[in-house]
């Protein structure tokens, strides 16, 4: 029965952990520091204790958790693994790129990888440069592999039970800077809904902007800033990075001919030039030149002010709003 | 039984000379790496897995498939890019996979295997199938970390995994000798509290008694156990390998050792009468130019399903 509770991110990820624990008992949970610590952020705590041997804390060995998942997920469960922080996945890349995502296609689908791999990006004060890149990207760059990027706690909760539930490897990129944040409603125990989608966080027709990730909350403060002064933006969340909701990134492009790009990530080869090629390909009519708000290449530095000054602000988004609108404002 | 094996041996000789001659006269493409002189192992091996068990094998891996019974025909079409390819022309001959065998697949990244078979036995303590899981890989996958993870991770957890090494030699196109301090592959197994053992890979007898010990540990859920079979490749890495690696001499002497030679020799000694044991390599050579022939007269893949699969 569907029910409404207050939960943070973090929360709501135990609570969707815990559900699928539950209901599928197929499902595993496992990685560094996850069962008797209850993970570094916290989130999986007491679900070892309630769902015993399926909770389990695994070696510091990347691969040999990707590969297990890989290897279990074909005989039929469904592992749910955590990569403390999306850096450290690079290690065992090579069972997420040559094994999970290749398994259902060389087999001609005689087997599949249907697992989830749980893990944090983002950038944080003074985190350091192997704990704050942002790299979906080179996820998105691999056809095989499904990913979700999380925001909020309803979108926390309902996209890693999707995620479970799809038969395709999945990746649910979460931020550790949002685990702890604000409490909000969020219903949980409803229907599990297929992967795919976005979130529509405003309406207008002046400008389109595409975004994922943490950065969301800082489009949402550019975009209030430039309606108060009567400018509507049309902003969509896409926390579903593959699949990828083409359609409405066509359809709203469509209507306000203006396209901004923001994410954390870096700008060169970043999933936001796929976004930007994809319109110009679709031949849509545009009022101005599409733009990209993204981590100006670069590392990631641990002293705060310098990577303020590397990574997307507020103020970034705003003036490129800006000089968006502005372009073919006839 | 001798003469059983001899004809299991050659089956799968037969099948890589086979698939060598095709791949020359240009009816498969691309990169083959052929496993003559190992068939030992693969088939010895084996002999004492179940169906429920799960093998995991490398790009060398043809011999290891026809010996868990997968179709000969269904493998020649698979390297042919035939429809009636086990995995319709999508794996080749370097990841092939037959899981309705207990094959499941090939793997052209040295030693990523390894944690996939790991996980198969996580399954299996889960699903009460009883699944114990077999991993084979070569001399040089033991440098690679992935190999080390797995060992670890199955020891750590007592999973059922049987680890195989088949010690040719040669890291690629690299003696192994050279690319390690300690040439006793086997102690890193030990090292990790996994039971270990090196076995002459020739000797049928040999990989039987250690693949058995292993496969009853596993089972008992006593956990994992390492097994280094010494053998030799008597084919190139690949097929148009130049071999220049190989010492004068060394080829000719591993001729004498590979397991087909030393069991037919064996035989003869015992007075089994040379038709016999002729008849061994006549027949598995019949049955696998049937086998290709009704290959290359399969249907190729449709490209139009070029993208089938690619998600559930």
């Amino acid at each position: 029965m569907p029910e409404i509770v207050k939960l943070n991110v973090g929360g709501a990820v135990n609570a969707a952990l815990a559900r699928a624990l539950e209901e599928m008992p197929e499902t595993l949970l496992y990685g560094e520091d996850v069962a008797k610590p209850g993970g570094v952020f916290g989130v999986s705590r007491g679900l070892h204790k309630r769902f015993g041997d399926r909770v389990f804390d695994t070696p510091i060995s990347e691969t040999a958790m990707l590969g297990a998942a890989v290897g279990a997920a074909s005989f039929g469960r469904r592992p749910i693994v955590e990569i403390m922080w999306i850096d450290f996945s690079l290690v065992a890349f090579d069972q997420i790129v040559n094994q999970a995502a290749n398994v259902r296609y060389v087999s001609a689908g005689r087997t599949g990888a249907p697992l989830t791999i749980r893990t944090q990006q983002g950038s944080a004060p003074g985190s350091c440069a192997q704990h704050s890149q942002n790299l979906e990207a080179l996820l998105l760059h691999v056809p095989g592999i499904r990913v979700a990027m999380p925001r909020t706690p309803q979108d926390s909760y309902d996209l890693l039970l999707s995620a479970v539930a799809c038969d395709d490897p999945t990746v649910v990129i979460e931020n550790r800077t949002l685990y702890a944040g604000p409490k909000d409603a969020v219903e949980v125990g409803g229907p599990v809904r297929p992967i795919g989608g976005h979130r529509q966080l405003r309406s207008g027709a002046d400008a389109t902007v595409v975004v994922w990730g943490a950065v969301t909350t800082k489009v949402l403060d550019a975009v209030d800033r430039l309606e108060a002064e009567g400018t509507s933006v049309d902003v969509l969340e896409m926390v579903w990075l593959n699949p990828f909701d083409w359609d409405a990134v066509l359809d709203s492009v469509g209507r306000t001919g203006r396209l901004l790009v923001v994410h954390e990530a870096a700008r060169t080869g970043g999933f936001g030039a796929e976004v930007v090629a994809r319109i110009a390909e679709s031949g849509v009519a545009l009022r101005s030149a599409p733009r990209r708000v993204a981590l100006d290449d670069s590392r990631i530095p641990s002293a705060p002010q310098l990577a303020a000054a590397l990574l997307p602000q507020t103020a970034d988004v705003e003036s490129a709003l800006r000089s968006l609108v502005a372009g073919g404002a006839e | 039984m001798k003469l059983d094996d001899l004809l299991a041996m050659w089956r799968i000789r037969a099948l890589e000379e086979k698939i060598r001659d095709l791949r020359l006269e240009g009816s498969i493409v691309g990169s083959v790496h052929l496993s003559n002189g190992q068939e030992s192992v693969a088939v010895a091996a084996c002999s004492q897995l179940r169906p429920v068990d799960a093998v995991y094998a490398t790009y060398r891996g043809h011999g290891w498939a026809v010996a868990r019974g997968v179709p000969p025909r269904e493998i020649f079409a698979e390297l042919l890019g035939r429809v009636t390819g086990v995995n319709g022309g999508r794996g080749g001959s370097a990841h092939f996979s037959a899981p309705q065998h207990g094959f499941h697949g090939e793997n052209s990244i040295v030693g990523a295997g390894a944690p996939i078979a790991v996980g198969a036995a996580l399954a299996g303590r889960f699903d009460g199938s009883g699944r114990i899981a077999l991993t084979v890989f070569g001399d040089g996958a033991m440098n690679q970390g992935a190999v080390a993870e797995a060992m670890n991770f199955a020891a750590a957890f007592s999973l059922g995994v049987v680890f195989v090494c088949e010690n040719n030699r040669y890291s690629e196109l690299t003696p192994i000798d050279d690319m390690v301090a300690q040439p006793d592959l086997s102690r890193r197994a030990t090292a990790l509290g996994i039971p270990a053992v090196r076995v002459d890979g020739n000797d049928l007898a040999q990989v039987r008694t250690a693949t058995r010990l292993a496969v009853e540990s596993a089972a008992a859920g006593r956990g994992p156990s390492f097994v280094e079979a010494h053998t030799q490749r008597i084919v190139g890495h690949y097929i148009g390998d130049a071999e220049q690696y190989r010492p004068a001499g060394e080829l000719e002497r591993d001729l004498e050792l590979e397991p087909i030679a030393r069991l037919t020799r064996e035989l003869l000694a015992e007075g089994v009468p040379t038709e016999a044991v002729a008849r061994c390599e006549e027949r598995a050579r019949a049955e696998m130019d049937a086998a290709a022939d009704a290959a290359l007269a399969d249907p190729l893949t449709d490209p139009a399903t070029a993208k089938d699969h690619l998600y559930a």
